[in-house]
């Protein structure tokens, strides 16, 4: 099951900060596990660095689990790298080979500036969700959890729009830099619950109006995000956000 | 300082209700003039702090993460409990109050734990108000499991993601909030001192995290919600950041830390696979519901299986032993946590580990998928479907029950579970210890509050599955909104706190002194490489087991490693710029004097109880002897450089008795 002292030949964006140019560097790290992370991997790059007094490379990871959003790498061009449903975490060497070379690079967009080297602010996420990405309900002002029944199929899909992470593949996928795919899994996982229906209009134009806002480009169907979206979240959502969002545009009063 | 309970009079049932319809308020006009600061946005962070904008408060928000969404209460796995009784099946607020005292082997409140019950219907229909896509029956009702050893079923799920889905919950409320300007958010914001004004917690020091810069922020009272310090242990299912520092911070100014041994050792986790290895992933309980746990009969089996000259399903079934199901008949499998961890360390121990490095049990599904297929064959009237066919059938409903897991498990090890039984090693889980409060919720010092795993309160020695996500949101929701009120409420003359004062001033100059002390050691050593060392003293000698020589020796061991840390560590870069590696280093730092505190901690406990197995005192059967007429207490640490000193509140149990836990 692969090889256990493989030598690789890394190309890394470096990048000291947001206005500061960038550029590749090639570094050189051996006696690499297949299995190890991707993220391992790097580590090792970077105690090696810090051995030689130099600046180890920045780059953001926390639960490495693939469920905090956190982690973000382009690798050999794929946002989260080559194999499907998969975050840069959960990535494991066994699927290099001894000898290859791999650049990576952060996520690339305007609304996502570098902070340095592979790490980006994601802060334009948060305020698309503040533009209306909840249900108004204050705590303590619920009913009983089983007062209204959901279809179990229904609950099934707005779980599966749930499932999204923030991580924002999805616009370093994109070659507009939208973020359609992130805004319409939050559009389309509370519309589809009675819950969040009352909202839903609304919810949609101002989410969409926040998006547009913040610098990401407009979605014109590309759906690579679908295809790098780690989680599945598929285009079919964006479909139930213009929905949601053209009934608001005809009705609305505001 | 002040150490009392505050556990209020009256029946174990009423408390909370008439405690809260007595409690003194705030009025609207005067909250909107008090600040409060709440530090972590996790489940009990994050709902706080939305609660409190609800309520009209101030607040300031902070974390050290780059968006409130991401705190490790989304890498929660397998749901929440709540006492709902949806299944009919005999479940109430005293059952849930009853198992969660008797679990945590008898070292918790019993009235915190009353209250938590009580609380936890609240929680879930919150959660459902606020759009979280719980599973659901046919009928369109709200699915239960059984988890985590009970005989009810009153865990709440959204598939394998429900801390995910409730941390969107709080998140999404914390943004409404965010967006009335009722809460203002610092993200990468990580907090490095609190200060301390005439003895009460009146602001923080933060640093920011994007330019390195130290902020002050004061605020009439702070709360805490920042965690657990399972990361003590540098491997552990903790997020890579996850830390004890802000707690630390506080004890280092006076706060008690509680139970600090009371470590929880999960079960089921992807053992270790090489030197490399960062973190540890866990795989969810509820696999033990179908899932059974063996280890081969003899040595020589165990050593082919290590060096790969035989693989698990070549052991015949006489030559296994299901040791769970063996030791324990009557919950065989479904043993608590800290039962199932030693069992699995007992086993390696004898050399009958399955993992190249030895220390691997399997999880095996074989008898599962047979048992699910033959089910399933039957429903399709298919009476004489042939074995391969049966494999087929059952592997499909292993798939929809546990497929993200199974899929899970073989991107991080590579092998197929549905083929080869799954090889799993305990790892370090969660926290039970914490900042010692009262039933307010509030530490020793007036003012500073401390919620969710931060705090010692609700889980006693262990914690049951499914009851972290039930504890992180009961307190932050439904407590401690509350409880703040009764040290706000002898507030509303207290002018805006001035960040410039005196006392500010000097934690921040003090904060400052420390980094630069850090940075400018010049050594050769990098943070995580100490982190990695403290990690492996931890595992160690306070780790599964645990006995008097081993902690004084490792507690030696780390003093000494401390040394060496401020004498050749190295960090690079500068302070004020982004510098994940001063980060490292800041916490690193604390968890080198906490871990020392958990070795004295454990030293002091003569008994085994819940987590905390002390080798000297076990039964005949090697089981944990708990030892009621001394321990019966909560330590409460006051940190010493030299000398910690132990102050005890001891626990009275007026409601239930106590009785030795049998699994047996
Ligand atoms: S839609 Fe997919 S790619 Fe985009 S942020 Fe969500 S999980 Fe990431
Ligand atoms: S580090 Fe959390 S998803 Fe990758």
């Amino acid at each position: 099951m692969g090889a256990d002292n493989m030598k690789l030949t890394l190309k890394i964006w470096r990048q000291q900060g947001e206005n500061t140019k960038g550029q590749f560097k090639t570094y050189q790290v051996d006696n690499v596990s297949s299995h190890m992370s991707f993220l391992e991997m790097l580590d090792v790059l970077n105690e090696q660095l810090v051995s030689q007094k130099e600046e180890p490379v920045a780059f953001e990871h926390d639960c490495r689990e693939g469920i905090c959003g956190t982690c973000s790498l382009v690798i050999n061009g794929y946002p989260h790298g080559p194999m499907q449903g998969t975050t840069t975490c959960q990535l494991h060497m066994r699927h290099f080979k001894d000898g290859d070379t791999i650049t990576i690079e952060p996520w690339r967009a305007a609304a996502f500036p570098v902070v340095k080297d592979l790490v980006v602010n994601r802060d334009s996420f948060d305020r698309i969700i503040q533009a209306g990405g909840y249900i108004s309900v204050n705590t303590g002002q619920a009913q009983d959890g089983n007062a209204i029944p959901i279809e179990k199929d229904q609950a099934n899909h707005a779980m599966d729009a749930a499932t999204c992470i923030g991580c924002g593949a999805c616009v370093a996928a994109c070659p507009n830099a939208s973020a359609m795919l992130f805004t319409a899994a939050k559009v389309s996982h509370l519309a589809q619950m009675p819950q969040g229906q009352v909202e839903a209009a609304e919810r949609a134009q101002r989410m969409v109006a926040q998006h547009d806002a913040e610098g990401f480009g407009r979605c014109s169907n590309v759906t690579a995000c679908e295809a790098e979206c780690p989680k599945g979240i598929s285009v079919e959502h964006i479909a139930r956000l213009n929905r949601e969002y053209l009934t608001s545009s005809i009705g609305s009063t505001k | 300082m002040p150490f009392q309970s505050n556990v209020p009079p009256g029946e174990l049932s009423e408390k909370w209700t008439k405690y809260r319809s007595s409690m003194p308020l705030v009025a609207p006009n005067n909250k909107r003039r008090l600040e409060v600061i709440v530090v972590g946005t996790g489940l009990a962070g994050g709902a706080a702090a939305a609660t409190l904008g609800e309520l009209g408060y101030n607040v300031k928000a902070f974390t050290f993460h780059d968006s409130p969404r991401r705190a490790h209460s989304i890498a929660a796995q397998g749901g929440i409990n709540a006492a709902k009784n949806y299944q009919n099946d005999g479940d109430s607020v005293y059952r849930l109050f009853y198992d969660t005292i008797k679990g945590g082997d008898y070292r918790s409140r019993e009235a915190n734990v009353h209250r938590l019950a009580e609380v936890s219907v609240n929680i879930i229909d919150q959660a459902v108000a606020q759009g979280v896509p719980f599973a659901r029956e046919y009928g369109g009702l709200l699915a239960n499991r059984s988890f985590g050893g009970v005989q009810v079923s009153r865990t709440f799920y959204a598939r394998g993601q429900t801390g995910q889905q409730l941390l969107l919950g709080a998140y999404q409320s914390l943004s409404r909030q965010i967006s009335l300007g009722n809460v203002q958010m610092f993200n990468r914001h990580e907090m490095v001192d609190v200060v301390i004004q005439d003895g009460k917690a009146r602001g923080i020091i933060a640093r920011n995290l994007l330019t390195g810069e130290l902020e002050r922020h004061a605020a009439h009272c702070v709360v805490l919600g920042t965690g657990g310090y399972g990361n003590v242990f540098y491997l552990s299912t903790n997020a890579m950041n996850s830390n004890g520092s802000a707690a630390w911070r506080v004890v280092k100014k006076g706060a008690y830390m509680a139970n600090p041994c009371f470590t929880q050792i999960h079960p089921t986790c992807i053992p270790v696979s090489g030197e490399y290895q960062s973190k540890l992933t866990l795989m969810s309980e509820s696999l033990r519901n179908d899932g059974r746990v063996w280890v081969p009969k003899n040595q020589e089996d165990a050593k082919a299986i290590r060096e790969g000259r035989k693989k698990g399903t070549d052991i015949a079934e006489e030559d296994r032993d299901y040791y769970l199901e063996r030791r324990y008949p009557a919950f065989g499998n479904l043993v608590p946590r800290d039962v199932a961890s030693r069992a699995a360390k007992t086993a390696c121990d004898e050399g009958l580990g399955v993992s190249p490095t030895g220390l691997a049990v399997f999880l095996d599904f074989a008898d599962a998928i047979m048992r699910y297929g033959k089910s399933r064959a039957n429903t399709l009237n298919e009476y004489n479907a042939s074995e391969a066919r049966i494999k087929e059938l059952g592997t499909a409903v292993v798939a929809e029950k546990y497929g993200n897991l199974f899929e899970m498990y073989e991107k991080i090890t590579g092998e197929n579970p549905y083929v080869m039984p799954m090889k799993i090693y305990p790892a370090v889980h969660y926290t039970m210890g914490g900042l010692w409060v009262d039933y307010n919720l509030q530490t020793n010092i007036p003012g500073l509050f401390a919620s969710g795993e931060a705090n010692f309160s609700d889980h006693g020695a262990n914690r049951l599955g499914a009851s972290a996500l039930m504890q992180g949101l009961a307190d932050g929701y439904f407590v401690l909104p509350y409880t703040i009120g009764t040290f706000l409420a002898d507030e509303i003359r207290t002018p805006t706190i001035d960040p410039d004062g005196a006392e500010f001033l000097a934690a921040e100059k003090e904060a400052q002194e420390r980094i630069d002390r850090l940075m400018s050691i010049g050594g050769n050593q990098s943070a995580e490489s100490f982190h990695r060392r403290l990690g492996k003293i931890m595992w160690e000698y306070c780790g599964m087991a645990r006995n008097a020589e081993g902690l004084t020796k490792g507690r030696q061991m780390i003093r000494e490693l401390r040394e060496e840390f401020y004498q050749d560590l190295f960090v690079p870069g500068s302070a004020k710029e982004y510098n994940p590696e001063l980060e490292k280093a800041l916490r690193v730092a604390d968890f080198l004097e906490l871990g020392e505190l958990m070795m004295l901690d454990a030293l002091d406990r003569q008994e085994s109880c819940g987590g905390h197995f002390r080798e000297e005192y076990q039964t005949e059967e090697g089981e944990a002897l708990r030892r009621d007429d001394e321990f019966a207490y909560v330590s409460a640490w006051e940190w010493d450089d030299n000398d910690p000193i132990l102050h005890k509140e001891e626990l009275i149990f007026e409601n239930v008795e106590l009785k030795t836990r049998s699994y047996k």
